[in-house]
């Protein structure tokens, strides 16, 4: 039974259990004197022996569905011979797509008749694997639902026993996020640390020379690449620069003034303009930066009598991101400017600052925490900020200090290394999680210090 | 006596003076900071303007197209067919002949091989496979002919737009003398028409400007976005109404806190190796399929949506609790029975601004496949599929000319779509916004 069937038989179950719960509690009801002398309303007994049968069943069959396929691999494994039990990496998942086609009658003649043995075995192991899953999940809820359903009695507690199971399905819900940090930790360190057995750590953080492509032939001299980051950490720096050029004093000075200046009818009608330029997708930034912006700047440039300007820019890169980030700047600006409280300023203006001099000298001074916080954050998007860069800068990894020329950043490399077909144990793979692992530590860094900033420094006016 | 008061006049009047100065300088300053904040607004504003002001210009042309008028002879002699059920013969099938003929027809006066290409390159060079469908979906038409409209090629489209200078040199122009030239007869004679390019919304992507659409990509990212919405949706919800309501102050409250806030600044890309990693690697999902997508999208966007439903729910007013646990609810009475149908509307309002974030992400779908060209219409949600932004950075990084304006297009769709989901998020609000 395919496993969509398989879950609509279980829910069609659980839900008899449910009717038949209930039912048998309005049952045994009569016995003692009427529903009123049930522990809980009707309706709860159904819903907990459902939960009876429910729970047990669902997590065997996750866990089956998640185990089922490498405890297969595993013993069909074993069948093949020596040599190919010898292979690694992509020649093995070639040889296990060969036998995974042969069992799905895709193709029907193997290229060794040594994997005949083992097609077999995967479709007898696949076979049972499948009928038993069908056959003990559906007892194991049929019998949960049994058990639930006998555990129905005028003064079971069923309400605020299902009401503990509600409650550890929701601590579950908030769990996802733990459940996410850890995975993403485990996803780039683990792959990080196989990068760094075929790299030095050393090589990779100071080295200045990056090409990840490697030769096809193993002898040619210099195929195993180069794998020295910090020519995308200077691009990733600059395009990121720029960026915060631009939009932390555009964002701040755009804040100041919706919230010191503008009349509430102009705040009404910028707010919502800023609120469209932050929503805008990331890739209409990248399209616009690579197809308008560049060709725009390079022709500005080359105007001017600059030559060398490259088409793919760090400058229309940064500048576009810039953008794209002044309305995250100008509203964390905005809610730590109107935090600032108003006596401040009314004792500024008693002293006879103009509004000005009471922004720069009171305001800015006291609402600083916030304000570095949040081009901290800034900071952290722009860094990993990815479709503007990869469709606006470069590929090639200049180490360079003119934002006229091509540089590549972290994430263009992650997307570009990943991208497409791979094989899972090549350096070059390998160092996107790398370079993700250092993308994920800078900008978590960022947060947490942008973070302790604001804790730190808030209560000082309350 | 008197001279020293003179002094202090004096010593006044000068202070005042400088005073007065000063004060001017000091309003100059005032009126330069004024001056600089509107600037920085208008500085926004115009970049905004031109952002769209660019698409929206280069993207009007991709909805509409050019079709050229032609007498298709459904011969049987020309397709070298003559049993529309006969598989081997329909392989060997000339479908691009019944084009070429009919051009011929339209145009005897050309002759020479280069004249007839740049003439059969008039239409677009997968029409054929539309004349085929339509043939053996009414196979009673072989032998009969029939006057339809054909897509003409992307390259005849600019000219009808007039995005080709004709004054620009032959060996210059993508498009020969003759070729305008006959553009220009099929032009007087009202057989070449620019109508709603209907292809754009119904075909999936294609290698051929004029024959690829978004219906593909579109359908993508409704399955990836219905994969996020049933798995972010309520896990949020029960995440945000256990933190609210149930969480005592402990340890692991405090980490699952911290984690949801440092989820939410994690750059999307990053979503991305997880989803590689986790979903594709250890758990074999199929690549490319919107399935993973959504995997990928839900824990992205739980952030969001944990938080404005948090608070949602704290703007709830105790009071409100307080009655229903005084009526004698449970609390979980009192949170399914009053909190939560009361916290609904800014629930919803959070996550409608959740997935319009998620219908705009492209970067982590990159990472898990969701990139390869892929020309069939994705019939569920394990089909190898394409998302409308992926599309658009496809699409941006092909050459024709007229793949520019289809990238346009594209985003004018995706656009479309997040303003339809804002004003709903923004309409909700209004609507639903109680002041206790």
């Amino acid at each position: 039974m395919t496993s969509s069937s398989l879950f609509l038989l279980l829910i069609i179950i659980v839900a008899a259990v449910f009717v038949l719960g209930r039912k048998r509690s309005v049952d045994v009801a009569q016995s003692v004197g009427g529903i009123r002398y049930l522990h809980s309303l009707p309706n709860y007994y159904g819903l907990l022996a459902a939960a009876w049968a429910a729970i047990p069943g669902v997590i065997l069959l996750a866990l089956w569905s998640a185990f089922q396929d490498v405890i297969i691999q595993n013993s069909v494994f074993s069948l093949l011979p020596e040599s190919y039990q010898a292979l690694s990496g992509s020649r093995l998942d070639l040889v296990w797509a060969e036998i995974y086609n042969l069992q799905k009658g895709i193709i029907t003649e193997a290229s060794d008749p040594a994997f005949y043995p083992a097609v077999e075995a995967l479709n007898n192991l696949m076979t049972t694997s499948t009928t038993g899953r069908t056959v003990l999940v559906i007892a194991l809820t049929v019998l949960g639902g049994v058990w639930g359903w006998r555990l129905i009695k005028p003064e079971q507690r069923a309400r605020n026993q299902f009401e503990k199971v509600v409650e550890a399905l929701l601590l579950a819900s908030s769990m996802i996020a733990i459940l996410t940090t850890v995975g993403i930790v485990f996803s780039v360190v683990f792959e990080s640390i196989r990068f760094f057995h075929k790299v030095p750590f050393t090589e990779f953080v100071f080295g200045i020379k990056w090409s990840p492509q490697i030769a096809i032939n193993a002898e040619v001299a210099g195929s195993s690449g180069a794998f020295g980051a910090i020519p995308l950490f200077v691009g990733t720096l600059m395009i990121a620069g720029i960026a915060l050029l631009v939009a932390v004093p555009v964002g701040l000075m755009t804040a100041v003034y919706l919230v010191e200046y503008a009349s509430s009818r102009v705040r009404s009608i910028i707010k919502p303009l800023l609120e469209v330029l932050a929503g805008i997708p990331t890739v209409v930034y990248g399209f616009f930066a690579a197809l308008t912006m560049a060709p725009k700047l390079k022709g500005f440039f080359e105007g001017i009598g600059v030559n060398g300007v490259s088409s793919e820019s760090a400058l229309a890169a940064g500048l576009v991101m810039g953008i794209m980030i002044i309305p995250f700047v100008s509203s964390l600006a905005d809610d730590v400017i109107n935090a600032v409280p108003r006596s401040l300023r009314d004792g500024s203006y008693g002293l006879g600052a103009t509004k000005s001099e009471t922004v720069k000298q009171v305001i800015f001074p006291a609402a600083l925490p916030g304000i570095v916080s949040g081009v901290l954050l800034a900071a952290s998007r722009a860094i990993g900020e990815t479709m503007i860069v990869v469709m606006a800068a470069g590929l090639a990894a200049n180490l360079t200090a003119n934002p006229l020329e091509a540089v590549t950043t972290v994430t263009v490399q992650i997307a570009t290394l990943l991208v497409g077909d791979q094989e899972f144990d090549s350096a070059k793979t390998l160092a996107a999680f790398a370079l993700g692992l250092m993308l994920f530590f800078v900008t978590l860094m960022l947060n947490v210090i942008a973070l302790a900033v604001v804790k730190r420094f808030r209560e000082q006016y309350d | 006596m008197t001279n020293q008061l003179n002094a202090i006049e004096r010593l006044a009047e000068v202070k005042q003076e400088r005073m007065q100065k000063n004060l001017k300088a000091r309003y100059a300053k005032e009126k330069r900071f004024q001056v600089y904040g509107i600037m920085s607004i208008c500085l926004g504003m115009a970049f905004l303007a031109m952002l769209l002001g660019t698409i929206f210009y280069g993207g009007a042309s991709s909805f509409m197209t050019s079709e050229i008028k032609l007498t298709i002879n459904y011969d049987p002699d020309v397709i070298g067919v003559t049993d529309l059920t006969d598989e081997d013969e329909l392989k060997w099938a000339d479908w691009r002949g019944l084009l070429s003929t009919s051009l011929a027809e339209r145009f005897p006066e050309v002759s020479g091989r280069s004249a007839v290409r740049q003439r059969n390159a008039l239409v677009s060079s997968i029409a054929e496979y539309s004349l085929r469908d339509r043939l053996l979906a009414n196979p009673e038409k072989l032998g009969t002919s029939e006057e339809i409209w054909i897509v003409a090629d992307d390259e005849i489209d600019a000219v009808m737009k007039g995005q080709v200078d004709r004054t620009v040199p032959e060996s210059e122009r993508r498009i020969t003398d003759l070729q305008l030239s006959l553009i220009d007869s099929l032009e007087a004679e009202g057989e070449i028409r620019q109508k709603f390019n209907t292809t754009f919304f119904t075909a999936g992507d294609s290698r051929e400007p004029e024959q690829a659409g978004i219906r593909g990509a579109m359908i993508g990212s409704f399955y990836t976005l219905l994969v996020t919405l049933l798995l972010s949706f309520p896990i949020g919800v029960a995440a945000a109404i256990y933190l609210e309501e149930f969480a005592p102050q402990n340890r692991l409250t405090e980490v699952i806190e911290v984690n949801i806030n440092n989820l939410a600044a994690v750059p999307s890309i990053v979503f991305g190796l997880l989803g590689l990693a986790v979903f594709i690697n250890v758990f074999h999902l199929p690549r490319s399929a919107p399935v993973v997508g959504g995997l990928v999208l839900t824990l992205m966007t739980l952030p969001t949506i944990i938080i404005s439903s948090r608070s949602a729910i704290k703007a709830v007013p105790p009071s409100i609790r307080e009655a229903a646990l005084g009526l004698g609810a449970s609390k979980m009475q009192m949170v399914m029975h009053h909190v939560l149908p009361l916290a609904m509307p800014g629930m919803l309002t959070g996550t409608i601004i959740g997935m319009a974030q998620a219908l705009g992400e492209t970067a982590p779908l990159l990472m898990i496949g969701m990139v390869a060209f892929i020309a069939d219409i994705p019939g569920g949600p394990l089909d190898p599929a394409t998302v409308l932004p992926v599309q658009v950075y496809l699409w941006s990084d092909l050459p024709e000319r007229a793949f520019v304006a289809k990238t346009s297009g594209a985003i004018m769709v995706l656009l479309g779509f997040l303003a339809i989901m804002n004003l709903l998020a923004v309409y909700l609000r209004k609507k639903f916004e109680k002041t206790w």
